[in-house]
């Protein structure tokens, strides 16, 4: 019975394996893409193909870093967060993630419309 | 360009590119585009009423703060700047009628003389910037603009302690090293604080009002006049202050990740 039950995880391992490479392959492919346009200045385009990628792999963290940066460039704040949220939930210890929030943070702070009218 | 000088630029295009691919980070700068913290679509025009101001007697925080932020406005701000005297806001003060003294005239509190340093020297102020109908008839002289009021304290500071300094010094080969080192120190300098309040010149309430706090220390055998340490202070928060009336973009860097 043990051995039956080692036998169907090792083999769910193995055939989940693969499956997850993919997953993280072609997400890996959008956000290569997602960095050469926005070196191009094509933001929006970029968004496109980081938020494929975090739909590809949804435990991507770096996918996510990167639409939150898109998102700061285009003073969509609260998307921003989100994605910053996600990424440091995904990895709560890298430095970069953690630096770039930081510096997030700090232009945040400055906004807190009124209403004048 | 000739054959080899493009495959070399290519070669190194390459090169640039893989070092970017192999490192799985690149720093990308980006601009955020911040809208104001206030609307000012109502208005057309803004008016620098004037400040009450207090601290040292070599700068005139009132009239120094009014002729910057006009410029300031005038120069990157959407709206068209109001050039009218400055109100003098102690005055206001001092010939308002004191409740506590039974209706007599009330005094000059001491901000208006120059000597007090904390944040309770304003506050007599805090019922001028709260007396609608007061703003309310500034705002009709000026054709309701949005009116920017406020407090400046600006006052000398003398700090001394240790400090923690770079030590430059070169080894037996000649190489640079530098080093931390702690020293004790005197310093003086000076310290700003601030305090906007944006008024409706159509109502007289007050829209939006922001503190600020800055300060510089320098050594104790440096001179710098207080005009300039004023306005190097002065620079640091005009940033912010003007992103209270017009969208403003920040310029930064960011490490998209592979």
């Amino acid at each position: 019975m043990i051995r039956r039950l080692f036998v169907v995880t090792l083999l769910s391992a193995l055939l989940a394996a693969p499956a997850y490479a993919d997953a993280r392959g072609d997400a890996r492919q959008q956000v290569e893409f997602g960095i050469a346009v926005a070196q191009k200045g094509l933001w929006r385009e970029a968004i496109f193909r980081w938020q494929r990628a975090t739909e590809l792999d949804p435990s991507y963290a770096q996918a996510f870093n990167n639409l939150a940066i898109a998102y700061e460039h285009e003073g969509d704040l609260t998307k921003a967060r989100d994605a910053y949220d996600k990424a440091l939930r995904l990895e709560p210890n890298n430095p970069l993630i953690k630096q770039n929030f930081e510096l997030f943070k700090e232009i945040n702070e400055r906004t807190g419309r009124k209403d004048g009218r | 360009m000739n054959a080899p000088g493009a495959r070399t630029v290519v070669s190194f295009a390459l090169l640039a590119t893989l070092s970017g691919c192999s490192a799985g980070y690149l720093e990308i700068p980006i601009e955020t585009p911040i809208q104001p913290k206030l609307d000012v679509r109502p208005f057309s025009r803004v008016y620098v009423a004037g400040f009450v101001a207090t601290g040292t007697d070599e700068v005139d925080g009132n009239l120094e703060t009014v002729r910057l932020l006009r410029s300031q406005l005038r120069n990157k701000g959407a709206l068209r700047v109001i050039d009218a005297d400055a109100i003098t806001l102690s005055d206001l003060v001092s010939t308002a009628p004191d409740p506590a003294a039974g209706g007599a005239a009330g005094t000059a509190p001491a901000a208006a003389q120059g000597d007090i340093g904390d944040d309770a020297a304003f506050a007599p102020y805090e019922k001028v910037f709260a007396d609608k109908d007061y703003w309310k008839k500034v705002g009709e002289e000026m054709q309701q603009p949005l009116i920017v009021t406020g407090t400046v304290s600006f006052r000398p500071q003398q700090r001394s302690g240790f400090v923690q300094r770079e030590r430059e010094t070169f080894d037996a080969l000649g190489r640079r090293v530098v080093q931390p080192e702690r020293t004790y120190m005197e310093r003086k300098g000076f310290v700003l604080r601030p305090n906007f309040v944006f008024i409706d010149g159509r109502t007289g309430e007050t829209l939006h009002s922001e503190s600020f706090r800055e300060e510089i220390l320098y050594n104790s055998n440096q001179t710098t006049p207080p005009l300039s340490s004023f306005f190097e202070l002065m620079d640091r928060l005009l940033p912010s202050f003007l992103n209270t009336l017009s969208a403003q973009k920040v310029r930064g860097s960011r490490t998209l990740l592979k």
